[in-house]
């Protein structure tokens, strides 16, 4: 069989993480090539999500990859890649209604600030003081003022620009069907049009379908295919510029500078549901987005009149203990694997793309410790 | 391996046309050279050049210009308009109101 085309580095997905892996690595003198299954860049979680930059109830083991980020890496990230990927650091308010989201609030300010992030508690008069548009039953909320939004659309699409003008090689409907073995080392991706592309390293960052592609070499992580359901909304006069989030997790979002509101919720039946279990070519559920919807209202009564233009849905990787897994497999010597992000790996995606580069490039990553991301560590006691 | 799939496939440089200024996506204001221009940052999908650019993001959906950005495109790329696929038709078909689609009011 010959070979299509070759590489040091050939990424397997080309969403948000894939992409921002390739510049990296691009940027440092890398040869790369990315493989896309579907014909569109980008197609998955990546184009699905509300474009939160959001440390305030980040996950312990993330936080340290966010913060960088949202210190070092996002700010200037339009510059960088020569595309405005509407990055807005505004804040974060994650609201509540009484006593039990207090509590829940309360606990998840305490673990972030237990670990250096500036997120603290705001009563009710506090929070409308930031917001004025919210209703007078928000009691309470967390408010972390380093944190914002930028939008995910473009920010995967900038990875791409920036790392194809790189001399990265992109190729879309090339479906990677396996993971081809040689001399004990794994070298070649085929495909399901029947091209064969080879590599020094291959990085596996294909979401949930990373699943699968990872058993043909006998890896795997254990991950749960979830739903992720947005909503945009007409241009509205500019309202405020912070992230919003709730205790109950029932919808998020922000207003964009475009002027419309892109929202996400879900029901937390999505999983149940036949058709969504189906081949999620159309995962759009007529029940998620109005839920979300009337969350909304609840805390937004002032929209009710705004214009509903779009929904849009897709799935998520959700990993068995809800972060993702970088790691490079030692039972599988040329293989990276980037996967599992479980719906909150926007914000940390140009941290990971930075640490990904140089696990690929070096063997390990120097910024910051992949350690709490190891691909064995489903296999281990709890520590 | 056809242009569309190979992203580094050379589609000559970028020409400017007298009518680069017209307006095709009426609702967002996006021009011809805006969509001509995104062709040549890479963007081979009509799918990348809605979510870069925000044609057919407006009021109307694309229910207007979406088969001329397709045909701004395939020429763009000298290909078929039908070897390029449309975006995918969202839900609502028409604006709706939030509280209408909480299903808040009766």
């Amino acid at each position: 069989m010959t070979v299509t085309d070759k590489a040091e580095v050939v990424i397997i997905g080309s969403g948000v993480i894939g992409n921002a892996a390739a510049y990296y690595m691009a940027k440092r003198g890398a040869s790369v090539i990315v493989l896309e299954g579907s014909e569109i860049i980008g197609n998955g979680g990546s184009s699905r999500n509300g474009g939160g930059v959001r440390q305030s109830a980040r996950d312990p083991r993330e936080l340290p990859l966010v913060m960088y980020a949202v210190e070092n890496l996002w700010p200037g990230l339009s510059d960088e890649l020569g595309m405005d990927v509407e990055y807005c650091k505004k804040g974060n308010l994650r609201l509540g209604k009484g006593e039990a989201h207090r509590k829940i609030l309360q606990g998840l300010c305490d673990r972030s600030t237990a670990q250096g992030l500036d997120v603290r508690m705001l009563d009710g008069d506090e929070v409308r003081e930031i917001n004025p548009y919210l209703s007078d039953e928000v009691t309470c909320a967390s408010w972390c003022p380093t944190d914002g939004h930028a939008n995910p659309l473009r920010t995967t699409l900038a990875y791409y620009r920036a790392a194809r003008q790189l001399g990265v090689r992109f190729y879309t409907r090339e479906l990677a069907t396996g993971l081809i073995m040689d001399k004990g080392r794994l070298r070649y991706v085929k495909t399901a049009c029947g091209d064969l592309f080879e590599g020094d390293t291959i990085l596996v960052a294909a979401g949930y379908s990373s699943r699968a592609l990872l058993h043909t070499v006998g890896i795997d992580i254990p991950m749960n295919k979830g739903l992720l359901e947005a909503i945009v909304t007409e241009a509205e006069p500019p309202m405020f510029e912070q992230m919003l989030g709730t205790a109950p997790a029932d919808f998020y979002g922000h207003q964009t500078p475009h002027g419309s509101f892109v929202f996400g919720g879900h029901t937390g039946m999505e999983p149940y549901f036949g058709e969504y279990a189906g081949d999620g070519l159309n995962p759009s559920q007529a029940i998620s987005a109005p839920t979300a919807a009337r969350a909304i209202l609840n805390f937004f009564p002032r929209l009710k009149n705004t214009k509903l233009v779009r929904t849009w849905a897709g799935s998520m990787d959700e990993c068995a203990d809800k972060v993702p897994v970088m790691d490079r497999p030692a039972e599988v010597p040329g293989l990276a694997v980037a996967c599992g992000f479980t719906g909150h790996g926007f914000g940390i995606a140009p941290a990971a793309g930075l640490l990904l580069s140089e696990l690929v490039l070096d063997g390990r990553a120097s910024t910051l410790s992949l350690g709490a991301f190891r691909y064995d560590r489903f296999a281990r006691p709890a520590d | 391996m056809d242009k569309l799939m190979d992203r580094s496939a050379d589609i000559g440089p970028f020409v400017p046309l007298p009518d680069d200024d017209m307006i095709v996506c009426r609702c967002e204001e996006i021009t011809k050279g805006e969509i001509r221009r995104a062709v040549h940052d890479g963007f081979r999908s009509l799918t990348e050049i809605k979510r870069v650019l925000r044609n057919g993001m407006g009021l109307c959906q694309g229910q207007t210009c979406s088969r001329l950005v397709r045909s701004i495109v395939a020429r763009e790329l000298g290909v078929k308009p039908a070897d390029l696929p449309m975006t995918t038709a969202r839900a609502p078909a028409r604006p709706v109101e939030m509280q209408v689609y909480a299903k808040e009011v009766r």
